[in-house]
């Protein structure tokens, strides 16, 4: 028999599916801004490996080379990412959901286990609730990051008016390398997301749209198998 | 054994909510992509699509009620100075410029204008300011530089009348480049009509004889080789500006 499983509330959706095209847009943009001066390249020992971007990744995106419209879009997006992302971290604060999401103090060490079980290294998942463990923890690290956007940001938007976070970011130069190491962590946070999706399934993909879960509960239910399956 | 009523009661429920929750989601995702279209197709105003210049004059407008402004940009001792001062336009320092005769038009009002020459300006008290020039392409360097504070200026000919303006329009000699700059910008302490590079006159591509040095704004803002200054309450023409950039461009 099947059951219906609320699992995400409609409010949590709407900041989920709004983020999505908003923080799009800001890495696009920011891309824009960010080709002005692409200073950024991982060296080791004098050997250069990787140079961000190269050429071909512009090409291959359709990125114009438009510093002034990047800046424009960038500006303008911003109020909408901080918005959106403070609205949500208020309601989850106020619902209650928090208890869903930040890690406890089981999660740390749980998060190896959920990731070896991902990989097809162990068989058994650790039991669960609306997140795993390595959910809990990568989900509150996001909002983490988006603090860490918008604090570098407003660093590097104004660095004279706001010296002081400018200094706690490690100054100009800093703040900037930080924000950009940020949104980079955003695009892998991005494929990784997308790639579990993908291996989750359609049930699990369906409820970050209609809000539930539909779970088979078997007719004479046992008390083990609810208590799993209680969210 | 129960029966299987409420199985489909369950089915349908799955059913009629997926339905119409897809169908919302993808008239959302539709009239976003359509909103984003839009954006774009928008007829610009100043290089850049009406909304978005809207936006930016609103960004400058929030935040010049918000801030001070009055915060000095942080200095640093003149052993950290570059010595190979990066380079970056050339637009108004055209090579027929007569660096001979070359005086600061201050046009007072029209009709009365205030010619300066460089041993005028070098004879008002000299500043030194070491700081962070940042480009609006991103890049920022330690620099040194020395002249006098416009405030300064601004008192010494006697030119507190025009300062009530809202607005200072700059011009090099040739027209080619010209910025606009705020009163409240223009008058911050830290900015400067420079004639000095580490301690040595301007080189030609910094803007002999004179430059601006305004620490509160993008390096776009800080022209080379002043040929006037003119005081209004419109916005002042900004070489920048018309092609799509902020037009406060504030730090």
């Amino acid at each position: 028999m099947k059951v219906i499983k609320e699992k995400h509330p409609l409010a949590i959706r709407w900041f989920h599916w709004l983020n999505f095209p908003i923080l799009i847009i800001m890495i696009w943009s920011g891309l824009l801004i960010y080709w002005a001066n692409d200073q950024y390249k991982i060296k080791l020992f004098g050997k250069e490996y990787f140079h961000f971007f190269p050429e071909t990744m512009y090409k291959a995106l359709h990125i114009p080379f438009k510093l002034a419209e990047g800046m424009a879009f960038h500006f303008f997006f911003l109020w909408f990412f901080m918005i959106n992302g403070l609205l949500y971290v208020l309601y989850t604060l106020f619902s209650g959901q928090w208890r869903y999401l930040l890690p406890n103090r089981y999660s740390f060490k749980e998060a190896w286990l959920v990731i070896l079980h991902d990989l097809h290294i162990r068989k058994m998942a650790p039991s669960q609730n609306k997140y795993n463990a390595a959910q809990r923890i990568a989900y509150s690290a996001i909002i983490v990051m988006g603090f860490g956007s918008l604090i570098t940001g407003l660093a590097i938007y104004k660095p004279v008016q706001f010296y002081w976070l400018c200094s706690i970011c490690g100054g100009y130069e800093t703040a900037r390398l930080i924000h950009f190491m940020l949104t980079i962590g955003y695009v892998l946070f991005f494929m990784i997301h997308i790639i579990q999706v993908i291996m989750a399934g359609w049930n699990n993909f369906r409820s970050v749209i209609t809000g539930f879960e539909v779970h088979a509960v078997k007719k004479t239910s046992d008390k083990k198998l609810r208590n799993k399956d209680e969210i | 054994m129960r029966s299987n009523k409420p199985e489909q009661t369950v089915e349908q429920q799955i059913k009629k909510r997926t339905i119409l929750a897809f169908t919302i989601f993808i008239l959302m995702a539709c009239s976003a992509y359509a909103g984003w279209i839009w954006l774009n197709h928008q007829p610009t105003e100043q290089g850049v699509q009406k909304p978005l210049r809207k936006a930016l004059d609103k960004n400058e407008e929030i935040f010049t009620n918000a801030l001070t402004f009055a915060h000095l940009a942080k200095t640093y001792p003149r052993s950290r100075a570059a010595k190979n001062v990066r380079v970056n336009g050339d637009v108004g320092l055209g090579d027929n410029f007569d660096a001979k005769n070359w005086k600061m038009k201050i046009v007072r009002k029209p009709g009365d204008t205030l010619y300066v020459s460089l041993e005028d300006i070098k004879k008002l008290p000299k500043t030194e300011l070491v700081f962070d020039f940042k480009c609006i392409e991103g890049w920022s360097q330690i620099t040194d530089w020395a002249g006098v504070k416009f405030s300064d200026f601004v008192k010494h000919y006697g030119l507190t009348s025009q300062a009530q303006f809202k607005f200072i329009g700059l011009s090099t000699p040739d027209k080619k480049y010209y910025v606009g700059i705020d009163m409240k910008s223009a008058l911050h302490p830290q900015t400067l009509l420079c004639y000095e590079l580490n301690g040595k006159s301007l080189p030609m591509n910094q803007g002999f004889p004179v430059r601006l040095i305004i620490p509160v704004k993008y390096g776009v803002k800080n022209i080379k080789r002043i040929g006037t200054i003119y005081f209004s309450n419109e916005r002042p023409p900004d070489y920048w500006a018309e092609r799509g950039y902020d037009y406060f461009s504030g730090l």
